[in-house]
């Protein structure tokens, strides 16, 4: 058994995946939601801010998602395989609105026509929710469960993947994001815009919090292998009851103006949601509904030791860089939003 | 039609629309380092406003780049499942590097690069212009160097049989330097410097047919001009290095880029011509014994034929191969000619009046291009009918969870949005070109109240 301090190699690549997609929530999450209430800001001059605010960080906020992706065919080639296979039509849609929201952010101002930019403004708002939709969307299936055979390969039909449940996880994805991305965008601006943006924080609080109630209650109710870990293991109940903490302090900082704080306590809320899934799925990386030893898992999904263990110091000298050009980046950029000549 | 032929044609579609734009990111990335680098060192604005005007069109560039390269990334899972779990042990460490390195590096530093020229010092501007662009080029590392383990394996060996078969790595450096990898990763570079030397040239040559910004692009111009006639010789010799590998390692591909039929016989070098599939031969132009004396330097020595492989081993569509090949080798020649006459020209202070010569010049932008697509698909198509060579067959690689109608629904769904894409990026690349390296005005209308704008434009005098 190749492990490190204890813990074998894939379960130290299941962390490094799952602190990869955390990292993508917070950062990438920020951008999405900003997307998702693009279009409640009416004013020309407000919407370029909201742009130019997310301008220079929103695409190294996406490399995440690719980074994602690539360890997870690096570690887990089999779950991958498995995944995007099954999630065909999906992610199919999931791509279309990514390539539709890049363009949307680099096109828009390119032109000053009012049809052109409104266009532009609608397929950003858009396509921002269809991807937070469709994220949401794939990761309630894999809580819930695929009906995947011995080989890992899907046994269900096209539109299987809209279940009540997933929807519901679906839904609380956007409302997380939009929530998300309001308070970065408030910490961001000024004036008007500012003040317009402090309402629809409230807004989109709210929103989340009856979306996260709604789920806990019918997670507890109707899929109850998913609260299995936590019943086990009281003292896990600490991840909930810091949610409930965090997000009190959410809207403590936002009624006292302290937006940086309340920027950093969802990004808290969005790092306990995706670790009581990992704390739940472990060792599972995708259950099957058809039979429990189809299960993909953590051991007989991942590649081999020896390429866990190259790509474990990849990402040992890698993950630092990143975080040293990343601070360098959004230090540069700090402060409120400025327009200038190479704005969008 | 079925599922294999379906996601062939999407895979073939989509990777061949996304290189359209790395080789030009690469490319003009180095150009822009150049410009940024005179700024720097001479202190002429001139040469800041060239930086500009070619960081706006890149930005342009990079986002579809971006774009349609995240798809990429996801179609092995969607539509090669069985391949992915085949080749993810080895070939999933060096996407997951290239995410890590490179595509960081690029994404991150853009920011800066784009919006960043108020921000920061000219210096660190510059750093930033590096970084991008070297992310870029290692961004290229990763992904051929997965291709090339593609096309000649090393340090694997193979476990399990049948459908739970795959590669495990055992060797991650004979991984990376592979037989091929080096060669082709120089070719692939040099391939998309030319691409962004010969989009500077072009541009350049329009404002001079134009009589527009005439000072500007003639500095550019010759810019482009030096760029490009160093990577055109050297892409010469590179594509030889390129074509002794294939010899070497793949003799099937060789022998269908010449239509090279009998093993027994000398092999030709084809300036044109076309494979007659049914017969096995080939009709042309051709310089008798070339393709044996550029693999072996003996005019009359044999070369492994088509013949000498299994009709089911051997690419099926080896016209495409065939003439794939000679089209990248003409375009190369055309590069050569080109830039040596501009150089001389140049030289002899002629170049620029030469109206019929900067017609040329501005057309000039397709050459690398059509090469850089010609290129894949003869490495790619002459690679059947294995998709890793010698290990997996294509037919074996598949998803079994897709079917026809769903690789047919999202193959019609990218040509839709790739065709919309592609429109677009023509009519924003001419808008920018018509609007020149001029101070960036197409803000201004709407925002003429914004007290941010008074205050630059006080800041701009
Ligand atoms: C020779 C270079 C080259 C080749 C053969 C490919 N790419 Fe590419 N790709 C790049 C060179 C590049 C680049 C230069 O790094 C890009 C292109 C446009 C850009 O401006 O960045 C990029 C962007 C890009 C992105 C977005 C990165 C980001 O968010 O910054 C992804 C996920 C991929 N590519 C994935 C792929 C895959 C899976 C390929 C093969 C099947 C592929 N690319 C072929
Ligand atoms: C370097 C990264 C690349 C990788 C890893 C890669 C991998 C693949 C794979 C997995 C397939 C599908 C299976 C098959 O048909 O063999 C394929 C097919 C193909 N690729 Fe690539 N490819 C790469 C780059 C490119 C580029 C840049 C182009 C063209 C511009 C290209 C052109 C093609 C074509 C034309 C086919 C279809 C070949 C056929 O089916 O006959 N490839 N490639
Ligand atoms: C001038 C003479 C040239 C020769 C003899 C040549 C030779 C070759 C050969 C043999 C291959 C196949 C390699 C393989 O399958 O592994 C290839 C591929 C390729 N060529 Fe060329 N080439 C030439 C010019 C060019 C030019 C001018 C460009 C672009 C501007 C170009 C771009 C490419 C690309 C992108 C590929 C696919 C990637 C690869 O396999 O390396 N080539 N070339």
């Amino acid at each position: 058994m190749y492990t490190f301090l204890g813990i074998d190699y894939a379960s130290w690549w299941f962390l490094v995946i799952g602190a990869t997609f955390t990292g993508y929530a917070i950062l990438d999450g920020f951008d999405l939601g900003a997307g998702a209430i693009h279009l409640f800001l009416n004013k020309e001059e407000s919407r370029r801010l909201a742009l130019n605010a997310i301008g220079p960080v929103w695409d190294g906020n996406e490399v995440w998602l690719v980074i994602g992706g690539g360890a997870l065919f690096a570690g887990f080639p089999k779950v991958y395989a498995a995944a995007f296979s099954a999630f065909y039509i999906p992610f199919m849609l999931f791509l279309t609105a990514l390539i539709f929201r890049a363009i949307s952010i680099e096109f828009r101002s390119k032109e000053p026509w009012t049809w052109w930019r409104n266009w532009w403004d609608v397929s950003y708002c858009v396509s921002s929710i269809v991807v937070t939709l469709t994220l949401g969307l794939t990761l309630g299936n894999i809580l819930k469960g695929l009906p995947i055979d011995e080989q890992g390969n899907y046994q269900g039909t096209t539109l299987d993947f809209l279940n009540p449940f997933s929807l519901m996880v679906s839904i609380t994805t956007l409302s997380l994001f939009m929530m998300h991305g309001a308070i970065y965008l408030v910490m961001k601006t000024e004036n008007r815009l500012y003040a317009k943006l402090t309402i629809i924080v409230k807004n989109t609080t709210i929103f989340f919090v009856l979306c996260i109630l709604l789920l806990s209650f019918y997670t507890l109710l109707y899929i109850p292998h998913l609260s299995h870990r936590i019943k086990l293991n009281p003292w896990l109940f600490f991840v909930p009851v810091a949610m409930v903490l965090v997000m009190a302090n959410i809207t403590r900082s936002i009624s006292k103006r302290k937006y940086r704080f309340a920027f950093i306590s969802s990004a808290i809320i969005i790092s306990l949601l995706l670790i009581i899934v990992a704390v739940e799925l472990y060792p599972n990386l995708m259950l099957s509904s058809l039979d429990p030893r189809y299960n993909l898992t953590v051991q007989n999904a991942a590649s081999s030791p020896k390429s866990l263990g190259i790509m474990l110091t990849v990402a040992a000298i890698g993950v630092p860089l990143v975080a040293i050009y990343t601070t360098f980046v959004f230090w540069t950029f700090k402060g409120k939003v400025k327009l200038d000549e190479m704005s969008y | 039609m079925d599922v294999e032929i379906l996601a062939r044609i999407q895979f073939a579609f989509t990777i061949a629309f996304h290189y359209i734009y790395p080789p030009l990111s690469i490319g003009l990335g180095v150009n822009m380092v150049i410009m940024e680098g005179l700024y720097l060192k001479t202190g002429k604005p001139i040469y800041e406003q060239m930086a500009r005007f070619f960081t706006r069109i890149f930005a342009l560039i990079f986002g579809i780049g971006v774009a349609t390269g995240i798809v990429m990334e996801f179609e092995f899972g969607t539509n090669w499942a069985t391949y992915s779990k085949y080749v993810g042990d080895v070939f999933g460490s060096a996407l997951a590097a290239e995410g890590i390195f490179a595509f960081a590096l690029e994404s991150g530093f853009l920011g800066v690069l784009l919006f960043g020229w108020n921000r920061v010092s000219p210096k660190v501007h510059f750093f930033s212009t590096v970084m991008v662009t070297l992310g870029s080029m290692f961004s290229a590392i990763w992904i051929v160097v997965a291709n090339s383990w593609q096309q000649t394996p090393a340090g694997y060996h193979v476990v399990g049989t049948g459908l739970n078969a795959r590669a495990e790595i055992t060797d991650f450096w004979e991984m990376v330097f592979n037989p091929s990898s080096v060669e082709r990763m120089l070719h692939v570079w040099l391939g998309a410097f030319l691409s962004g030397a010969f989009l500077v040239i072009s541009i350049s040559a329009y404002y001079l047919l134009k009589k527009r910004h005439v000072e500007f692009a003639k500095k550019s111009f010759t810019i482009g001009l030096v760029v490009a006639l160093i990577a055109s010789y050297a892409q010469l010799f590179s594509g030889h290095e390129a074509a002794t590998v294939v010899s070497e390692y793949q003799p099937a591909k060789l022998a269908a880029m010449e239509g090279h039929f009998d093993s027994s016989a000398k092999a030709d070098m084809y300036l044109f011509g076309y494979i007659d599939k049914k017969n096995e031969q080939t009709h042309g132009l051709a310089i008798p014994g070339g393709l044996s004396f550029l693999t072996h330097f003996d005019f009359k020595a044999p070369v492994t034929g088509l013949k000498s492989f299994k009709p089911e081993d051997r690419p099926q569509a080896l016209n495409i191969v065939f003439q794939s090949y000679h089209i990248m080798i003409t375009c190369g020649m055309l590069m050569i000619a080109l830039t040596t006459v501009g150089v001389i020209l140049l030289r002899r202070k002629k170049l620029f009046e030469k109206r019929w010569l900067m017609m040329v010049f501005a057309w000039s932008v397709f050459l690398p291009q059509i090469a850089n697509q010609v290129g894949w698909y003869t490495a790619e198509t002459g690679r059947q009918p294995w998709v890793v060579y010698g290990l997996l067959r294509t037919s074996d690689a598949l998803s079994q969870a897709v079917k026809a109608n769903q690789v047919l629904f999202s193959l019609l769904l990218f040509m839709f949005v790739y065709l919309f894409l592609f429109t677009l990026f023509v009519f924003l690349l001419n808008r920018k070109i018509q609007h020149g390296p001029g101070f960036h005005h197409d803000n201004d209308e709407s925002e003429g109240h914004s007290p941010h704008l008074e205050e630059m434009a006080e800041n701009f005098g």
